[in-house]
């Protein structure tokens, strides 16, 4: 498993540009992921590997051909040190793990990673990078495997009900 | 201890008193799906097995970003829509209206304290009106049209309070560029982006529309401009009767206040290849460009139109920049023809092509090859955001964009 390494601020655009935006199969849309911006990616990927980032990965656009452009890519999980809103959201839905990470500055492009989601904790070149925890009221739609087997489920939605 | 508007709202709706970092599931009361992520949600509520839409009248389809279709599968994504439209007795407005974000607004489909959702990032701009209206992706939109309901975390506020006079030919396309480059791209994220102060209280709708359509710039859930008279005048017209009172409690938390004054603000622009990348004019005047676009949800309004026509007057545009007008809808198109100002700029030399979002998301027309510059009054400068990614988008006011259309370089509209 080897590493992507992105700056900050990267856009939705950049992950998959709007001339694709045609295309819903996930195969498909990986052929053209980061087309532009960083041509190797599509062609150099392998199943597995994983996108380290700065700050503010997934702005912009709403397209959640973005997401789905990674994991059509072999890409499960995105580390970063802070995710837009709509890209998060997106991303939990879809079962691509967006996991938050201060100090991912010290982690280098092409580096070996090894993510362990349960012990929330990523080793990279005998280093170990602490994740922080998803959100408790996404963790459930995580653990359904993203928000069409959790919606599944639901008989109803309980409407108005609070959590934190 | 008091509450925000966007609190209030959520408070409203749901019933009981919610505060800001709370996650509630809040009912919806519209949802806005068009051509490029509606098929996706559609798929996705039928995966979840929803067989009909938790109200027919409650969803708000049309198609503005590949009209009229340019592909064979833009074609097949149309014809998809139509036919769930049909299924579900779903009101199609099909391409007929305009981009989304304009044809909510201006059909009263969006009013104060109401929560509204759409399947496209400058959802925020309903916060114009009053509403809480925020993007979300195709996955939420299925879950949305089937429940009828979504997921927020309430947001907290960011209070954005302007005051001064808006100096001659600067507009809130350059109040808002300003903001974008203090707050910066991910300075309000998760966050409500709430305008106050006098600027924004003598600011005409369509202002307040391009304000709060660019809040997602800064990674804002939301903008929000509380309603007041020039609110409740727009919408009575609309067939909306918005009787909510609604405000900011004196005493409500914020996350951060903010303050900005207009009066010494010059025209500003964006630079390539981030939207927080904002300088005056002046430091880029004399730019060359290859093509001008003006309109889009943010600046394709009739106000925005006549802003660009008064600056280019009875100029030609330089014969090297290819100008693309595009009003934001039918009725917006209609107000410049009986204006003239859709005369003025065929005079000048513009390609004024019929109401979608055009050059904006860089699929359609309009895009650039390896090495142009575009100059646009819309709201994305990403690399490759309006075609090649060694093309060059600069962001700027309707004011800036007629200016610099004239001369071929960008250009300070003050001195034209």
């Amino acid at each position: 498993m080897k590493v992507w390494k992105f700056g900050d601020d990267v856009d939705t655009d950049a992950i998959i540009p709007g001339r694709f935006l045609t295309i819903y199969n996930p195969m498909e849309l990986a052929k053209h992921a980061f087309e532009g911006t960083r041509p190797e990616f599509a062609m150099g990927v392998a199943r597995g590997d994983v996108i380290v980032a700065g700050r503010n990965f997934g702005c912009g656009s709403s397209r959640e051909h973005a997401p789905i452009a990674l994991l059509g890519a072999g890409v499960q999980v995105v580390i970063a040190k802070s995710f837009a809103r709509i890209f998060y959201r997106n991303a939990i839905n879809t079962g691509l793990l967006p996991l938050v990470c201060a100090e991912t500055d010290g982690i280098h492009d092409m580096s070996e990673i090894e993510v362990n989601t349960l012990k929330r904790i990523a080793v990279v070149e005998g280093k170990t990078y602490h994740l922080e925890p998803v959100p408790a009221f996404l963790k459930e739609i995580i653990e359904a495997g993203g928000l069409v087997e959790y919606a599944k489920k639901l008989e109803e939605v309980p409407l108005c009900t609070v959590s934190r | 201890m008091g509450a925000t508007i966007v609190e209030k709202i959520f408070s409203s709706r749901c019933g009981k008193a919610v505060a800001a970092g709370e996650v509630v599931m809040a009912p919806i009361d519209r949802a806005m799906i068009h051509d490029i992520t509606g098929p996706l949600a559609i798929e996705k509520f039928k995966e979840m097995g929803g067989r009909k839409v938790f109200d027919r009248n409650r969803v708000v389809m049309l198609f503005d970003h590949q009209i009229p279709a340019d592909s064979i599968e833009a074609a097949q994504n149309h014809v998809f829509m139509r036919k769930f439209a049909e299924e579900q007795g779903i009101f199609n407005r099909d391409l007929r209206e305009g981009v989304c974000h304009q044809v909510v607004v201006e059909e009263g489909l969006a009013a104060p304290g109401e929560i509204v959702v759409g399947a496209d990032s400058h959802t925020c701009m309903y916060g114009a009106t009053g509403a809480f209206a925020t993007g979300i992706g195709s996955t939420d939109m299925g879950f949305a049209l089937k429940f009828g309901a979504l997921y927020f975390r309430v947001p907290d506020s960011i209070r954005i309070e302007v005051e001064g006079t808006f100096p001659r030919r600067v507009s809130p396309k350059d109040l808002i560029l300003a903001i974008t480059g203090d707050i910066g791209a991910d300075g309000a994220t998760y966050q409500t982006l709430e305008f106050t102060g006098n600027t924004v209280q003598n600011m005409d709708m369509a202002g307040r529309m391009t304000c709060c359509n660019m809040a997602i710039e800064m990674g804002a859930k939301a903008g929000i401009v509380p309603p007041d008279t020039v609110t409740r005048s727009y919408l009575a017209g609309r067939g909306v009767i918005a009787p909510l009172e609604i405000a900011s409690d004196p005493d409500a938390t914020y996350a951060e206040f903010k303050d900005y004054n207009v009066s010494t603000l010059e025209p500003q622009v964006a630079v390539p290849h981030n939207v927080d990348n904002v300088v005056p004019v002046g430091e880029v005047a004399g730019t060359p460009i290859d093509q001008v676009f003006i309109g889009s949800c943010t600046n394709g309004r009739f106000e925005d139109l006549a802003a660009a026509a008064e600056v280019a007057g009875t100029e030609t545009f330089d014969p090297k920049v290819r100008v693309i007008v595009i009003p934001a809808s039918r009725k917006e198109y209609l107000k410049a023809l009986k204006a003239g100002t859709i005369e003025r700029f065929v005079n000048a030399g513009a390609l004024v092509e019929a109401p979608c979002c055009g050059p904006c998301m860089g699929g359609a027309f309009g895009l650039l090859a390896p090495g142009e510059v575009s100059l646009s009054t819309s709201n994305r400068n990403f690399k490759g955001r309006q075609g090649s990614a060694e093309a060059k988008v600069y962001l700027c006011s309707p004011a800036t964009a007629a200016a610099s259309a004239i001369y071929g370089v960008i250009t300070d509209p003050r001195g034209v």
